[in-house]
Parts: structure tokens; C-alpha cells; sequence
């Protein structure tokens, strides 16, 4: 009988709930919903601000201008969710492509004896991939913390970059079709995206599949979740860590391919600001810095809430320092409702 | 009455630097049995149960199932030959449901092409299966098998966690302190489960600073005191206050007054 009575009192209480609370147990379910909220909040807004805003046009520019920082989002992504963090991910992307573009026979200094197009493209993602195992291997092997060992490689990769290229691009001339073929446009009714968009899009369903129906799914919000309870319920932490900082290093090499393909050349000075930028979309998403929460879905919108907010306060005649300031902004709010959400309890 | 332990450590030694946590310490868990572990803080009880869950790995010393030699040098490998573990830290993942969590490390993968070659999950599954083992437990009030762990009360947390060694445990189940946390109707629930799972057979090493618990519910008690075990006692052979009087130390049990072998 006293059991009755407790889920008789629990249902109560639940009815009970106040509007607050609710709303705090909905985002825990859904870390994602707060930022879809925001995204459909600034799209109305900004609407209402300039009438181009809404145009298939300036959508389709908008999803172009996020493809990359979207794609490497992706794996910055999963790197968070085991509570890591990777500031070199940008500088493996601009590694790649360097690596991509050099080795290929077309090239400045090589053009005899480089690799065909194929090779120089595989080469270039077992690079990314490796240069992913290296930060696995010294946060696994050594328990370092992942902030500075990135913070290590990060330089290291810069200076890998400066040093292979000598300071030197290469032009769009010396580049084969294939590595500027995601920089193409295809149209889909007045929508024009670039294939870059398709292929970013590609790396997002293939990591949501993986993470929401595959056991490496779960365990990977398990290590991040809590790292010893992972390992006493018979996981291996440290394959899984090593697993996601490769695919990552993967996913930022595939990253790499769409850099080249929407600058149209491969320059060893592109997007220093990359990791900021993807933590940034990451954070906005919703998946939290702490780890084990969060969807990957919603660092896409985050990007895409970065590229809305840039471009709409530039068609609204707002001034560059007021976007950094926006966006500023957006990150302290989604930190704040992160805590918050976090401490939702039944 | 000579029955072979189901679970036998001998001599187990296991130092963390300078410290000694066990020092050449014994334990046997005979079939069907309640085993307690008791001993002051420090005196090697759950190190000597990490060792025996595989998330330790002794220095010396070797470890038996029934009667098979073993080396558990991960938790799965005490998982593997039928160890299952109730942690006192409980060792599940907030933020994953009361499904995923009971499965976690063991998940069930769809039949077909969708679980080889896509390795998708039977989530459908193992829900169904997760909610009749917290049913079968007795212990109510779960009502939503998808809810994440987080979000429920200590006592609810527990049962996920006994749920889940009651599930899986073929040969031993070890509670370590799985009523610290828990209220007094909780702690009851709990104890009854340790009866009911006396009943279908299985032996459980129970480790608790609860003597009245303790008393209730085992069958042999063993007392540890500086790594070692000092003496294996019954609720029927000694009381309470003697038994603390081993754990500190002021009194010593001769062999031939412990209890050795089993009494069920």
C-alpha cells in the first residue's frame, strides 16, 4: 500500500511542477532544444530587419559560409563529449590540406613527381587521422589533460604546416578538379549549396547514426559522462578515447577537402580561428564542456546560429564589433543555460 | 558438509606505494551462502573486493572460481567468469538511461545485416528486458525505463545498479556498502533482494559498516583488520559487540572457534 501512496505523491508532485521546472526537465532530455529555439528566433528577427534576409539567396550563402566550421564542429563534437576539448583541430584541417595539395604532382615544386590526385587525397586523410591518434595517444597514455596537449599540437601542427609549405600556397591553378570540386555549386530548386554543404551534412548523420544506435555511441557519452564508472561497467576508456580523437582527426581531414574546394587554395595562413570557432558552435549547441551530454546535431545548429547572426546583423547594417559582440553573448547564454539544465533533477 | 567454495582468494596481497592495503588476506564464498565483510576503515575490504571484481589486480596471491585458477585484470574479466559488482561509487552513467545503463559494456546488437554490419543497437530490446529485471527486483517506483539515472532518487540509482548485477551475475554478486546511501525502508528492500537472491542459489559477498545489517542477513562474517582476515564468524557464534572487538582488535578468535567451512 505505501508503494501506492509514494507513486501516488510522485505523480502529484510531478503535476505540481512548476513551468521552470518543466521546461528545465524538457532541455535536459533535449540539450539541443534551447538552441533551435534560438535559431528560429534570430531567423524571424532578422527577417523583420532586412527583407534579403530570407531569401533562398542568402540562405544558401549562409550554409556555404558555415560548411567548414560546421565540419570540423563535428569532430570537435565528440571530442567534448568525453569531456576533452581540441584546439589543434584546426591546424590538422590546414595541415591536411597543405599535405593534400603538396603531395599531389601538380604542385609548384613537384610537378613531375608528385602523387595522382587519388593517393595524395588518402595520404592526406591517414595524415589527419594520425595527427587525431597522436592527441589520443598522449591523453590516454600520459592522462594529460586534453587542453594542453592540444594546446601543444596545435603549435606543433602550425608549425608542421609553416614549415612543409615555406610559407608558400598553392594556387588554384596548380590544384587538381577533385580538390575543388566541393567549392562547386549544385541548385536545388532556388537554393544553391556547394557540395561542401552536402559532404558536412554526409559527416553529421554519419556521426548521429554512430552515436545514437551504435554501443561506441553510448560509451562515448559513458567515458565522458564519468570516466570510472565507464571503466567499472567493463569499458575500455581508453579505446574509446583513442577512437574518438581518430575519427576526429579523420572528420578534420575530410574538413580539409572542403577548405580547399571554398578558397580555392591551399594556404598554410587559412583559419587560425577555427577552434575557437567550433567550440564556439559546439557550446551554442548545447553539448556541455563537462562531457557525456549533448547532441551532435546541435553543434550544427549552433554553427549555423554563428553564420545567421553574422549575416544578419550585416544585412542589418550592424558593425563587425558588435557581431564578435553578439556572439560573445550567445556563448555566455548557452554556457549558462547548460548549468542550469544540469541541475535538473526528475 | 564439504562442499567447494564457489570463490576462493588466498593469500591476495595488494599495496598502493607505501601503503599495505592487503596483506596476504584469505577469503572463501561457499554456494548459496550470504558472505559479510567487515573491518575498520582502511582494513582492506573493498580493495579486497576490487580484487576479486577485477578492477584491482592483486600483486600476489591467487584467485579461484570454483576451483579454476583465474587472472582478473579488467572488470570485464571478473564480468566474464561470472563476477558481478555493485560498487559503493555504483559506477553508472548519469546521464544515460536506466536501459543503456544496465547494459552498458554489454550491449545487444540488432539480428541481421542492420547489428553485423551497421552494428546498430536492439534498444527495443533491451528496454523490454531492462524493465522485467527492475520489476523482478521488486523494488517499484521506476516508472519510465528511458528516464536517465540522473534523475533519479539514491535508492532508485542503487536498485538500477543491483538490477544490474542481480541480471548478469552467473556464479558470485558483490555488494560493496549498497545501503550507505539509502533510507531505512530502501535499506530494507535491499536486504530482502540479498535474501531473495540466497534463495535462487546465488552467493553474495556483502560488505557493510551496518552490523545490525550485517547480522540480520549473513550467513558466515568475515573480519578484516590490517589486510589480512583475522576471523570468520556467525551471527550464531558471536554478537555484535564481540564482533566489533575483533574489527578493533581487543580480542582474538582462535581457528578452531571461527567458522571455516560453510554452514548452509
Amino acid at each position: 500500500m505505501s508503494e501506492l501512496n509514494t507513486q501516488d505523491a510522485a505523480t502529484e508532485f510531478m503535476g505540481r511542477a512548476t513551468k521552470a521546472q518543466r521546461i528545465q526537465a524538457l532541455l535536459h532530455r533535449y540539450p539541443w532544444l534551447s538552441s533551435a529555439l534560438v535559431l528560429l528566433i534570430a531567423i524571424i528577427t532578422f527577417s523583420f530587419f532586412n527583407e534579403n534576409f530570407l531569401t533562398p539567396g542568402n540562405l544558401s550563402l549562409i550554409l556555404q559560409q558555415v560548411a567548414i566550421v560546421g565540419a570540423i564542429a563535428a569532430g570537435q563534437t565528440l571530442i567534448i563529449l568525453t569531456a576533452g576539448i581540441d584546439l589543434s583541430c584546426g591546424a590538422i584541417a590546414i595541415f591536411v590540406s597543405m599535405v593534400m595539395a603538396k603531395t599531389f604532382g601538380g604542385a609548384w615544386d613537384n610537378p613531375d613527381d608528385g602523387l595522382p590526385v587519388f593517393w595524395a587525397f588518402v595520404l592526406g586523410l591517414l595524415v589527419g587521422t594520425l595527427a587525431g591518434a597522436f592527441n589520443g595517444y598522449l591523453v590516454t597514455r600520459f592522462k594529460l589533460p586534453p587542453f594542453i596537449v592540444t594546446l601543444g599540437t596545435l603549435n606543433v601542427f602550425i608549425a608542421f604546416t609553416l614549415i612543409y609549405a615555406s610559407g608558400r600556397s598553392i594556387s588554384t591553378n596548380e590544384l587538381p578538379d577533385f580538390f575543388l570540386e566541393l567549392g562547386t555549386y549544385i541548385d536545388i530548386g532556388e537554393f544553391s549549396i556547394t557540395y561542401g554543404v552536402l559532404v558536412m551534412l554526409l559527416i553529421y548523420i554519419i556521426l548521429a547514426f554512430a552515436l545514437r544506435f551504435t554501443g561506441w555511441g553510448r560509451h562515448v557519452y559513458a567515458v565522458g559522462d564519468d570516466p570510472n564508472a565507464a571503466r567499472l561497467a567493463g569499458i575500455e576508456v581508453n579505446r574509446v578515447l583513442m577512437s574518438v580523437y581518430m575519427v576526429a582527426g579523420f572528420v578534420f581531414a575530410i574538413a580539409a577537402w572542403i577548405i580547399i574546394g571554398r578558397v580555392t587554395v591551399a594556404s598554410p595562413n587559412t583559419g587560425p580561428d577555427l577552434n575557437l570557432d567550433t567550440i564556439t558552435a559546439v557550446v551554442i549547441g548545447g553539448t556541455s564542456l563537462f562531457g557525456g551530454r549533448g547532441a551532435i546535431f546541435g553543434s550544427l545548429i549552433g554553427a549555423v546560429i554563428v553564420g545567421v547572426f553574422r549575416n544578419g546583423l550585416t544585412l542589418a547594417g550592424v558593425d563587425l564589433y558588435y557581431q564578435i559582440l553578439a556572439v560573445g553573448l550567445l556563448i555566455i547564454f548557452a554556457v549558462t543555460v547548460d548549468q542550469w539544465i544540469r541541475k535538473a533533477r526528475a | 558438509m564439504n562442499k567447494l567454495a564457489v570463490l576462493q582468494a588466498k593469500n591476495i596481497a595488494k599495496t598502493f606505494g607505501n601503503v599495505v592495503a592487503l596483506d596476504g588476506a584469505d577469503l572463501e564464498l561457499f554456494p548459496g551462502e550470504v558472505l559479510a565483510v567487515i573491518g575498520d576503515n582502511g582494513a582492506g575490504k573493498s580493495t579486497l573486493i576490487k580484487c576479486l571484481s577485477g578492477a584491482e589486480t592483486p600483486d600476489s596471491g591467487s584467485i579461484e572460481i570454483e576451483g579454476r585458477e583465474v587472472t582478473l585484470k579488467r572488470p570485464q574479466d571478473g564480468r566474464e567468469v561470472g563476477i558481478e559488482t555493485v560498487y559503493q561509487t555504483l559506477a553508472v552513467a548519469p546521464a544515460l538511461d536506466i536501459a543503456s545503463n544496465l547494459y552498458l559494456g554489454r550491449e545487444i546488437r540488432k539480428k541481421g545485416p542492420a547489428g553485423l554490419i551497421f552494428r546498430v543497437l536492439d534498444s527495443a530490446g533491451m528496454k523490454k528486458k531492462a524493465k522485467e529485471h527492475i520489476s523482478a527486483l521488486g523494488i517499484g517506483t521506476i516508472q519510465n525505463i528511458s528516464q536517465a539515472v540522473e534523475t533519479l532518487s539514491g535508492g532508485q540509482r542503487q536498485a538500477v545498479a543491483v538490477a544490474r548485477a542481480a541480471a548478469f551475475g552467473q556464479k558470485v554478486i558483490i555488494m560493496d556498502e549498497p545501503t550507505a546511501a539509502l533510507g531505512v525502508r530502501e535499506s530494507n528492500q535491499v536486504l530482502k533482494l540479498i535474501e531473495s537472491e540466497r534463495e535462487r542459489g546465488m552467493p553474495v559477498i556483502l560488505i557493510s559498516h551496518n552490523m545490525p545489517q550485517v547480522f540480520e542477513v549473513a550467513d558466515r562474517i568475515q573480519v578484516m583488520r590490517l589486510g589480512k582476515r583475522v576471523a570468520v564468524i556467525t551471527p550464531k557464534t558471536h554478537d555484535m559487540r564481540e564482533a566489533v572487538a575483533i574489527m578493533t582488535g581487543a580480542m582474538k578468535v582462535d581457528t578452531k572457534d571461527q567458522t571455516l567451512k560453510p554452514v548452509r
